[in-house]
């Protein structure tokens, strides 16, 4: 059993200004997500919630303010330390970003493969179910480009659950879909989330699926403002 | 364990698109050529230059010192041979007569520069393939014996002579009969030999005093020490002759086209320009395969992949192609050696050390291709994937 983390991320102060621009993105931000918690993150396009979203991802180092993601201090974290961090969070994309010359399966596994205790054929059974998981259990085998638009996005939730994250981060991942499979997307993956007491910090501006979320944080002028 | 991962990950990618494979290997293989056509020249040549002193029979010879290359000897005193006679292990000392001149090609009526050979043939101290038959004939007035190694503008010599006809042809303005055929080659000094005796010789080459030779050639008494008796014999003669060992003498006709003309140099530039050309192909490849996926390589960085683990990845794919396209390369290097030998009677053919020296070359061009596109990675950036 995983031990029960009290806050998954916790941040307070958080504030960010991009090198070419002189106004900051981030404002003293605050920010808690609880064990399990599903929260939408909302606002209008230059908010901020990107920008969040990277910095709790450990994909950008932390300029002011504290960041505890996962119990990691992201503030003390160097780059091989934020790299560690990363492959504890599942990332789910706007676009699916798969390899196009890896099969579905190997594109899941390939999550897996950055841990050197699991052995191959350990790895290809997990993306396998995890593929099963998502109602792709028949076209592990089949490439990316084999695959419409709202299959791919599947694998990727599949490639972002496979490594049992503690932190699901999602950046509109609806918004390359038509609504119908961008809903299925969401709910398959907040259902899966939810089974697996995973949190999950969702951006989007789809109003269908405000619905999952146990909480909504909305954004303006790099502010939470609600 | 994680580089056998990476590896695997570069192969997938690399055999995923068949075209690119396909001309990124072409590229490696255009280099491997090149590169094998260029050292090969290079070996022959000096393999070629050799050829004269690695067919001579003896232990030790002497060389005016002021000789630079065979072709174009300076002048040994007869007289030198005699004294050499004085050191008890000496058996037998053969004066050599080399000289160049015109030789008229029978069928086409032009003339081409031929080398010309003089010595006593029943001395022993010389032994081309085939000699041996033709002492007898070769001591008769105007004869000669004709390289069949010759390039083939000297005329239609050896079907002829194959035939058992007695072929007249005309050297240095003489007209000489050849009475049978040698093996020994050609070389970038000569593109033919005759070989005769020393009285045939002076007859072709009037203006040429039987006391003026060109080498002399040292047989040695079983047993005998041939360092000390080389010691010796420079200790005997004067300073206008050395002694040389057979390897030193290859060394010394080597030692003329490696540094005294620029033929190395061209040969080591034209391996350059391949080894770059193929790198320049590499890297492309290996750039653009990285441009075309940097969304996926930034996937990969924002879920956990480290830098180190993708530069492994493009070092493994740049070590596979060198593999991929070395060995295409090497086996129609192969082939190729053997049509342009036959075409230019140049001593051309794969040598292992050669092989292990290309390989090494083929492996850090695509290592440095590799590493000048790796650079491309630091553009893949996990922040810009939100």
């Amino acid at each position: 059993m995983r031990p029960v983390l009290v806050r998954p991320v916790e941040l307070s102060g958080v504030s960010y200004t991009y090198e070419k621009g002189d106004r900051p993105v981030l404002r003293e931000v605050a920010l808690e997500i609880g064990p399990g918690e599903i929260v939408l993150l909302t606002g209008p396009s230059g908010s901020g919630k990107t920008t969040l979203l990277t910095l709790i991802g450990a994909l950008r180092a932390l300029q002011a303010g504290s960041c505890l993601v996962l119990e990691q201090d992201l503030a003390k974290a160097d780059e091989a330390g934020r790299v560690a961090l990363r492959r504890r969070i599942g990332f789910i994309f706007q676009q699916h970003n798969l390899l196009g010359f890896l099969t579905a399966r190997q594109n899941v596994a390939m999550a897996l493969e950055l841990d050197a205790g699991t052995a191959e054929r350990e790895r290809l059974a997990r993306a396998g179910s995890m593929l099963a998981a998502v109602g792709l259990g028949d076209k592990t085998e089949s490439r990316p480009g084999q695959l419409s638009g709202g299959q791919r996005q599947r694998v990727a939730v599949a490639r972002a659950l496979v490594g049992q994250p503690g932190l699901v981060l999602a950046d509109e991942p609806t918004a390359a879909l038509d609504r119908q499979s961008g809903q299925d997307v969401v709910r398959l993956l907040t259902d899966l989330a939810r089974q697996r007491g995973v949190p999950i910090l969702m951006v989007t501006h789809d109003p269908r699926i405000l619905d999952i979320a146990d909480r909504i944080v909305a954004m303006e002028d790099g502010r939470i403002v609600g | 364990m994680i580089a056998l991962l990476a590896g695997r990950l570069a192969w997938r990618q690399l055999v995923s698109s068949r075209a690119r494979l396909i001309s990124a290997i072409a590229g490696v293989m255009f280099a491997c050529v090149l590169v094998f056509m260029q050292l090969g020249f290079r070996a022959a040549l000096f393999e070629s230059a050799s050829n004269l002193p690695r067919a001579l029979q003896g232990e030790l010879f002497l060389v005016n010192p002021l000789t630079l290359v065979m072709f174009r000897p300076e002048p040994v005193p007869r007289v030198r041979a005699s004294q050499t006679l004085a050191v008890a292990e000496v058996a037998q000392a053969v004066p050599i007569y080399l000289a160049q001149t015109r030789f008229r090609n029978p069928d086409t009526g032009r003339q081409r520069t031929i080398q010309l050979i003089g010595f006593d043939v029943e001395a022993g101290a010389v032994d081309f393939p085939g000699l041996a038959p033709l002492i007898p004939a070769l001591k008769r007035i105007d004869t000669i014996a004709f390289d069949r190694r010759s390039r083939p503008e000297f005329g239609d010599i050896v079907g002829p002579v194959e035939r058992g006809e007695h072929l007249e042809v005309e050297l240095g303005g003489r007209a000489m009969q050849v009475v049978g055929l040698v093996a020994l080659g050609t070389s970038f000094g000569a593109d033919g030999n005759a070989v005769m005796t020393e009285t045939n010789f002076r007859r072709i080459v009037k203006e040429r005093q039987a006391a003026r030779t060109d080498l002399v050639a040292i047989r040695l008494r079983p047993g005998a020490d041939l360092p000390a008796v080389q010691a010796q014999l420079a200790a005997v003669l004067p300073p206008d002759v050395v002694v040389l060992t057979q390897e030193e003498l290859i060394a010394w006709e080597r030692a003329y086209w490696e540094k005294g003309t620029p033929i190395g140099f061209i040969f080591s530039f034209g391996s350059l320009m391949g080894l770059v050309v193929g790198m320049v192909i590499v890297y492309q490849i290996l750039f653009s395969d990285i441009a075309t996926h940097l969304r996926e390589y930034a996937t990969l960085k924002a879920i956990g992949y480290s830098n180190q683990y993708l530069r492994l990845v493009v070092m493994a794919a740049a070590l596979m192609l060198a593999v991929l396209g070395f060995v295409p390369g090497f086996l129609g290097s192969i082939g190729l050696y053997g049509l342009v030998a036959k075409v230019t009677l140049l001593p051309l053919g794969m040598a292992a050390d050669r092989a292990v020296t290309v390989f090494a070359m083929i492996f850090v061009m695509c290592a440095v291709a590799g590493l000048l596109a790796m650079r491309k990675l630091g553009e893949a950036d996990p922040a810009d994937m939100f």
